[in-house]
């Protein structure tokens, strides 16, 4: 339990400690330190649920089961490994004048803001502070897109700041809408917007106004998923930002949002399978219509991109679209399957961003058509990024492709044509990656183009976890995997 | 339930409903800069009013809190940024031209009956005498992103998001007489942070491209990225 | 017989109280800008003027142009016969429909503008043009307070509107409140006051209501003078009696007729108050940006028909 707090209060004190720290290159080292504390708390959280089970604690504020413990410890982990890709990113970006040094203090204690938003998020047991602190990341990330001050970068802040604004805002009409709802049922109204007290009730729940409620809600922190046609700031967001910023929001943000969504839908489910309702599995169908619009039209967009971050970030839109239709057919494989592609590609996505980075520290730009020959100038670079792209387009033995498999499997099981929708929509977006990774890994070495330093750990730590989890995930996750399954669905899968 | 069978108390939370509603159509219309921060911090002042009014004709002290906060927050502080931004800017006598201003009002209308529809099942539900405002504060909402969508200017387009909230914090107010505690807080600490952003914005947006006028923020569409390209390659 | 009566005497305070409130609202102005006002009786003095006058015609002046006058003037009296003054339910109630009202103001203006474009002067078509463009986007407006009206009230006819609002007591409604301020534009719009139209000046390029009116002499344009007075007469009695229906008389006693009387004449006076203030903080308009100031009038009207749905009747 005081784990927990530790886990909160360490990136809430890193994030005031980096504010005042002046030297770029200590703050860069203490943001490594920071994050490996943070998940040492975590992991002995973990340990704790895994032997105690659920907790509530903090006067019902924060709970802690199966489903966001993993989530957390994921958050923490990729914390650390972007943290030490970001100390010599950012030593390279401060050395090319892009960032002024005044600026590193905002960018490292917002890092760490960012992750205690996330983690908020993660462990309240409210759903008031769940929308404040996926408003919060927002608000602690809108600053970091804009940290270069181009005009481009500050439009993709200002889109990312006004579209999420404004969609989280009708997140917040649901959240109304729910408390709306439970004040109905429940004596203490001010409990009416805990989790626990929700979910004990849900049942009771009326279907209109949760039906309702799930509309605004899906909308709402879908706009933070990137769901087409909300995805409008995502590309941009990602693509304009420092890297280790596109690392942490493709491989964590999203998450969040998604948690969110699948914690409201819990709520909404057992309300909508009373009786009078002609329309039990709304919450569902809506998850997967958008999830599969965002999936294929993502897909496409994959096939245009110019900007290498931006390709990435089509394909974060395409993977969360995948995830959101699985919890959507719901069912225990396609539950879990989601579970486990949540994992993998939040590790995947992260490394790619990591190898990213240094490919355009390498070819010095951004632009598709300009970075060529990677594997010659720098073969740890070339194949971490060949890799990644292989992983995160579905290859086996990686563990997206085993997670892919079980929401194929799913979705063969109850809505057998639109396996077909599924397995055109992964091709598309393979093609789509390939055709831009081949040429950029393999190609003619540009003139002049070096070897820069390059920390590869991360990524290599990232794939090889991907890489074991396609080949045999181990029995404690499997079990974290099978309790969360077990807390969405009702049932168990393994 | 009819009007008639209101207590006057009760009536007055309606009629400031209905004046809430009015700002937000104001807004819509409003085409100087200085008038529309005028109209949203009198919005900000009526929903601080009205929920004053239902702290005190339910009984709900803990709402009188709420008021003062939505009251300095919305009615005073904010507005009184946005003035002194504007001022510094150099726009304050800016006078933004709304496209199709007619078609822009009854699109608003629309919306207006539209929320009155999705409202219906919700206000079956309800006991309180409030209920009624739900459809209205689910139209602010909605006129709110009406404005972000129809304005160009930085300036207004935050006066829509702004209001946007108000609509939620007049949802939250009337429907349930309030969130918990901790949550208004939360909230109200998101928006003050929002608000101090979206000044830190202006500036930005000023510095990149001379004006605030986020229409000519269109670098990154995907068909202007794809054209830019081209144009380099002949 | 007694209600004939009582409709027959407040036809007649109606018809000759409509000069005493255009003037009093002429004093107010004056006495707002420091100027010296005009006696209460100068326009029973302009009118009987009128009268005695010679009419000059022009030459190619039909027979309508020279009907006009009466009509529109027995179109405004049939008008005021169905807006209670002082009392309701008399028997004329019968015919005291909002929209008969409607249709009345619609033939003194349809013959208005005919008049106006009768002798082919420049000034006279471009005043009807003008006068029948404003009608059309006030009208909407118009009807849109009555359907609020009519929504509240479940009747058209004024006399049970009135009643019912009495019936029922002070209620604050919002519907009300913006059906009101819409009457109000529409009104001041309908009756040519400022800042749509100014009735004090000649030959202006802006001027709607004088350019119809610009070739009419003598007794013919008392009648239209008359008639336009009559007009915000009308506008008035609707504005005070729907909105604020109090002092009304609903029984024909004579204690409850002098109420309706004293009544009538406070809420008139303080509305040509209001009249005067608005007139004289406001300036005149431009004629393009009138379509505008309408669009308001409809907006608001609707605002308080949508208002009255969400806000007012339960589900």
């Amino acid at each position: 339990m005081n784990a927990l707090y530790l886990t909160l209060l360490l990136p809430l004190s890193g994030a005031v400690l980096l504010a005042v720290v002046r030297s770029p290159l200590v703050a860069g080292w203490l943001n490594v330190g920071i994050c490996v504390a943070t998940f040492s708390a975590s992991l002995v959280m973990a340990l704790g649920v895994l032997a105690n089970g659920p907790f509530l604690t903090g006067n019902s504020m924060f709970y802690i089961d199966a489903f966001n413990v993993y989530l957390v410890v994921l958050t923490t982990f990729v914390g650390i490994t972007t943290a030490v890709f970001s100390r010599p990113y950012m030593t390279y970006v401060l050395s090319e004048g892009w960032v002024k040094r005044k600026r590193m203090r905002l960018y490292h204690s917002m890092y760490q803001a960012f992750l205690l938003t996330m983690l908020l998020a993660l462990t309240t047991n409210n759903l008031g502070i769940l929308w404040v602190a996926v408003e919060g990341a927002t608000l602690a990330t809108v600053l970091l897109v804009s940290l270069y001050r181009t005009p481009e970068s500050v439009e993709a802040a200002w889109k990312y700041f006004v579209l999420c604004g404004v969609g989280i805002a009708q997140a917040l009409f649901g959240t109304v809408l729910v408390y709306f709802a439970a004040a109905h049922v429940l004596h203490l109204p001010e409990t009416g917007l805990q989790w626990t007290t929700l979910h004990a009730v849900a049942s009771q729940l009326d279907p209109t106004v949760m039906s309702i409620a799930f509309v605004f809600l899906l909308v709402g922190y879908g706009t933070k998923i990137g769901l087409v046609p909300l995805h409008n700031w995502l590309p941009d967001a990602h693509s304009e930002g420092p890297t280790p910023m596109s690392a942490v929001l493709s491989g964590l943000l999203l998450n969040v949002a998604l948690y969110a969504v699948v914690r409201c839908k819990m709520l909404v489910d057992p309300a909508l399978a009373d009786p009078a309702w002609d329309n039990p599995q709304l919450a569902g169908y809506l998850m997967m219509g958008f999830g599969l619009l965002s999936f294929m039209v993502a897909g496409l967009f994959l096939h245009r991109q110019q900007d290498i971050k931006r390709m990435f970030s089509y394909s974060s839109i395409e993977h969360m679209g995948l995830m959101t239709f699985a919890f959507g057919v719901g069912g225990p494989l396609a539950t879990f399957g989601a579970l486990l592609h949540m994992t993998v590609h939040s590790l995947t996505k992260s490394a790619i961003f990591i190898a990213v980075g240094h490919a355009t520290h390498i070819a010095g730009t951004q632009a598709i058509d300009k970075i060529r020959g990677l594997i010659k100038t720098q073969p740890a670079v070339g194949w971490g990024l060949l890799l990644g792209t292989a992983a995160i387009a579905g290859f086996p033995p990686f563990g997206v492709f085993m997670s892919e498999f079980l929401v194929l499997t799913a979705t063969m099981q109850s809505w057998p044509w639109l396996t077909l929708v599924l397995l055109s929509g992964l091709a598309i977006a393979f093609a789509g990656l390939f055709r831009n990774i081949h040429p950029m890994v393999y190609g003619a070495v540009p003139e002049g183009q070096v070897p820069v330093k390059a920390n590869m750990i991360p990524v290599a730590v990232h794939l090889l976890i991907v890489l074991w989890l396609g080949l045999a995930i181990p029995d404690f996750l499997a079990n974290w995997f099978d309790q969360a399954t077990l807390l969405i669905t009702g049932s168990h899968f393994l | 339930m009819n009007i008639v069978d209101f207590s006057l108390q009760e009536q007055m939370v309606l009629l400031i409903a209905a004046l809430v509603l009015f700002t937000s159509f104001a807004l819509l219309a409003q085409q100087r800069m200085l008038a529309s921060i005028h109209v949203f911090a009198w919005q900000g002042a009526l929903v601080a009013g009205a929920t004053a009014l239902i702290a005190a004709v339910y009984d709900q002290p803990h709402l009188y809190f709420s008021a003062a906060l939505t009251m300095a927050l919305k009615a005073l502080f904010m507005p009184w940024m946005l003035h002194r931004l504007v001022n510094r800017l150099g726009i304050q006598h800016h006078v933004e031209t709304v496209v199709r201003p007619s078609l822009i009002l009854l699109a608003a209308a629309a919306l207006v009956v539209f929320s009155y529809y999705v409202a219906l099942p919700i206000e079956k539900l309800s006991l309180l005498s409030t209920r009624n405002t739900i459809a209205i504060s689910m139209a602010v909402v909605l006129l709110g992103m009406l404005m972000m969508v129809s304005r160009r200017q930085a300036v207004s387009q935050v006066i829509g998001f702004m209001s946007i909230e108000n609509g939620l914090f007049f949802a939250a107010v009337v429907s349930t007489h309030g969130m918990p505690m901790v949550v208004e807080l939360g909230i109200a600490f998101d928006v003050l942070v929002a608000a101090v952003l979206f000044g830190v914005f202006f500036l930005q947006i000023r510095d990149s491209i001379e004006s605030l006028d986020v229409d000519r923020l269109n670098r990154l569409s995907e068909t202007r990225l794809v054209e830019s390209v081209r144009e380099a390659e002949e | 017989m007694t209600g004939w009566l009582l409709a027959l005497v407040q036809l007649a305070l109606f018809v000759l109280g409509a000069p005493l409130l255009v003037i009093w609202v002429k004093r107010v102005k004056c006495f707002l800008q420091n100027r010296r006002a005009p006696s209460m009786l100068q326009p029973y003095r302009d009118l009987g003027k009128l009268f005695r006058k010679q009419v000059v015609l022009a030459e190619n002046a039909s027979q309508l142009f020279r009907m006009a006058p009466y009509i529109v003037f027995a179109a405004m009296v049939l008008a005021a016969f169905t807006v209670p003054l002082i009392a309701i339910q008399l028997p004329t109630a019968a015919i005291a429909d909002m929209l008969v009202l409607v249709g009345f103001l619609a033939i003194g203006r349809f013959f208005i503008t005919l008049a106006g474009m009768d002798v082919g002067t420049a000034f006279g078509g471009m005043g009807s043009s003008r006068e029948v463009s404003l009608s059309a986007f006030a009208e909407p407006a118009m009807l849109m307070v009555i359907f609020t009206l009519a929504m509240t009230a479940q009747s058209t006819n004024l006399s049970s509107v009135m009643q019912y609002l009495i019936d029922v007591g002070l209620v604050l409604r919002p519907s009300l409140m913006f059906a009101l301020l819409g009457m109000l534009l529409v009104a001041v719009a309908e009756t040519g006051r400022v800042p749509v139209d100014n009735p004090a000046t000649h030959l202006e390029l802006t001027m709607v209501h004088e350019a119809m009116i610009l070739e009419y002499s003598g007794r013919h344009l008392a009648m239209m003078e008359w008639a336009a007075q009559l007009k915000l007469m009308i506008f008035g009695a609707l504005v005070v009696n729907i909105f604020f229906p109090w002092g009304l008389a609903t029984e024909f006693t004579l204690v409850a007729i002098a109420i309706g009387i004293a009544a009538m004449i406070i809420k008139l006076a303080v509305l040509g108050v209001v009249l005067a203030l608005s007139e004289t903080v406001l300036a005149k308009m431009r004629v393009f940006r009138v379509p505008e100031y309408l669009n308001l009038a409809f907006l608001l009207a609707l605002l308080g028909a949508l208002s009255h749905i969400i806000l007012e009747v339960g589900v």
